[in-house]
């Protein structure tokens, strides 16, 4: 009965309405109209080429005068220093934030929405601008990097320690529960112990973020290495800038050498 | 506990042998009561009742077997009991407190304390050790916060938590991490967490269930030895008729949420089992 088979077959296009069709064109014309006005043309690209590499040849060889590797070796130390305390205070933070949000665990019940959207608002508001409030604030320097990488790191860690709770084992918890322990015994006895790995996990990829991000607050003025960077451009000592790349390529590499040899001790 | 109890009712013992147990009201037959609901109902939604007029009477001592199919309501009677769920119905009375929907926070304390509880698994802090997680049964009690680790735990705190592990034969694994532990094992550190504080009243939900038939048997045994040696009272449930039978006093059979038998488990009969559990 090749019919009644027909029938119930389903569709090779089942869930391709109309809606989407018209919605994938209106994307479509979208990204075309905007490619015109912002990618650069060919002609652009080639023209270009010679300013590049006339920027690169002023850049070669990089400034390696003993007073100026002293000075960028101490804004080195500086970047390294709003990274570790910034990432330090921001996990501590992000401890009883997490525990705030945790959807089942929070002591606000639907409250820790609240506290979630909070979270958010900290971590979709982009660093450099939080920089830049911060240095309006306290005034330029390491503080206002250091204070930007703390909000920086309690946007990224409140939400991800938060998931980890909501995805600890739940039935040693309900034992706990109903042996009488108060919230504070559950989540020191049972949720944190289970969570553990994850939250250290989350925080060693948080004191990576905040050693990229501790490298560019310089640009905005809020100390570090970046600062150097932005100085060496406006004066146009491209030599220095060299330098400085090469620097803060170091610093990542050396950082993230770092960590991932702490998280495979950590298994 | 039960020769005892046997004792008083034939007048051979005088009454104040059993009386350090003290459990409130007497019933007839002498021994205090420590347990009892009075039409006990409970819905999860108002289509479907699970509980549908419980009435219960535990004695102080007794060991109690409950069974019944999938879905007839034990787990459920075990939470109401402890008013880890609220009641939609009726009156229940634990050690001497009283409640309807659910006990209030004193009551609720009061009663935690003196109870133990065994579930089915995964109920142990896996990355923790098994002393802490003995330790743990400590919580609920005075000053209670220093009980989450036995690193910080009070010393007569850990030195109960390793007298309990002697008791299940486990005080050698001590520092070992609890999810380095068979299942058995586990559950028997499960027991000596709920023995720690010394519980009047011991509540299993299916203790066995994740366990091969030996160590089942084995951890049965020991329930139903330490129960009678400290005078607890046990009241569980078992889908093992075998285990049913013999380790308890008593059987209490539920079936469409109200209780279908009641009988000491001696007289309880193959027949009786089968009608439990027919359609
Ligand atoms: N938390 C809950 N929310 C809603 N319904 C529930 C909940 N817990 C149990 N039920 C329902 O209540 C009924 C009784 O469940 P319960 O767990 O008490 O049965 P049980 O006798 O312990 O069964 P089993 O032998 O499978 O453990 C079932 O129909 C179940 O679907
Ligand atoms: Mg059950």
């Amino acid at each position: 009965m090749p019919e009644a088979r027909d029938t119930l077959m389903p569709g090779r296009w089942s869930g391709f309405s109309p809606v989407t069709f018209i919605l994938l064109v209106a994307a479509g014309g979208l990204i075309l109209s905007s490619m015109q006005s912002v990618a650069p043309s060919p002609k652009q690209l080639v023209d270009g080429v010679p300013g590049m590499v006339s920027l690169v040849d002023r850049m070669l060889p990089p400034n390696t005068d003993p007073a100026f590797l002293k000075r960028i070796g101490l804004r080195i130390v500086e970047t390294f220093q709003i990274a570790l305390v910034g990432a330090a205070v921001g996990v501590l933070l992000s401890l009883p934030v997490g525990w705030l949000a945790a959807r089942g665990i929070t002591p606000f019940g639907r409250g820790g929405y609240l506290v979630k959207a909070f979270v958010s608002l900290l971590r979709t508001v982009p660093d450099l601008v939080w920089a830049l409030l911060f240095v309006a604030t306290v005034g330029l320097g390491a503080v206002a990097g250091t204070m930007t990488i703390i909000v920086d790191t309690v946007g990224f860690c409140g939400r991800f320690f938060a998931e980890a709770m909501e995805d600890s084992d739940k039935e040693p918890q309900e034992a706990l529960s109903a042996i009488g322990a108060s919230r504070m015994s559950i989540l020191f006895g049972a949720i944190l112990p289970d969570a553990a790995p994850s939250l250290i996990n989350t925080s060693l990829f948080a004191l990576e973020k905040a050693v990229r991000s501790s490298v560019v607050l310089g640009l905005v003025g809020a100390g570090g290495i970046g600062q150097e960077l932005k100085v060496a451009f406006d004066l146009f000592q491209y030599k220095n800038a060299s330098m400085i790349i090469l620097a803060i390529f170091v610093i990542v590499l050396v950082m993230e050498y770092v960590t991932d040899r702490l998280r495979a001790s950590l298994q | 506990m039960p020769d005892l109890l046997e004792d008083t009712r034939s007048g051979l013992l005088p009454e104040n042998v059993i009386t350090p147990l003290r459990q409130g009201e007497e019933t007839t037959n002498g021994a205090a009561t420590i347990l009892a609901t009075s039409d006990l109902r409970k819905y999860y939604d108002r289509a479907t009742p699970v509980l549908q007029g419980i009435d219960l009477s535990i004695r102080a001592g007794e060991r109690v077997a409950l069974i019944g199919s999938n879905g007839s309501g034990k787990s459920t009677l075990l939470k109401c009991l402890i008013g880890i769920h609220p009641n939609s119905g009726g009156r229940v009375t634990v050690m001497d407190h009283s409640f309807s929907r659910l006990p209030d926070a004193g009551q609720r304390r009061n009663i935690r304390r003196s109870t133990g509880f065994v579930f089915q698994k995964h109920c142990l802090v896996r990355r923790r050790t098994v002393l802490s997680n003995v330790v743990h049964g400590m919580l609920g009690t005075e000053g209670s916060w220093r009980g989450f680790s036995q690193a910080i735990a009070p010393e007569a705190w850990r030195l109960a938590a390793l007298e309990a592990l002697s008791e299940v034969n486990l005080e050698s694994f001590a520092l070992r991490r609890a999810d380095a532990l068979s299942g058995g094992q586990q559950q028997r550190v499960a027991i000596a967490r709920a023995l720690v504080r010394r519980p009047r009243l011991l509540i299993a939900d299916e203790p066995a269930a994740s366990l091969d038939p030996v160590s089942g048997r084995d951890v049965m045994e020991l329930f139903s030895r330490l129960c009678k040696q400290h005078g607890i009272t046990l009241l569980f449930t078992s889908h093992d008729m075998a285990h049913a039978r013999e380790f308890s006093d008593r059987v209490v059979a539920l079936r469409q949420g109200r209780i279908f038998l009641d009988r000491p488990s001696a007289d309880v009969t193959d027949r009786d089992l089968q009608e439990t559990f027919d359609a």
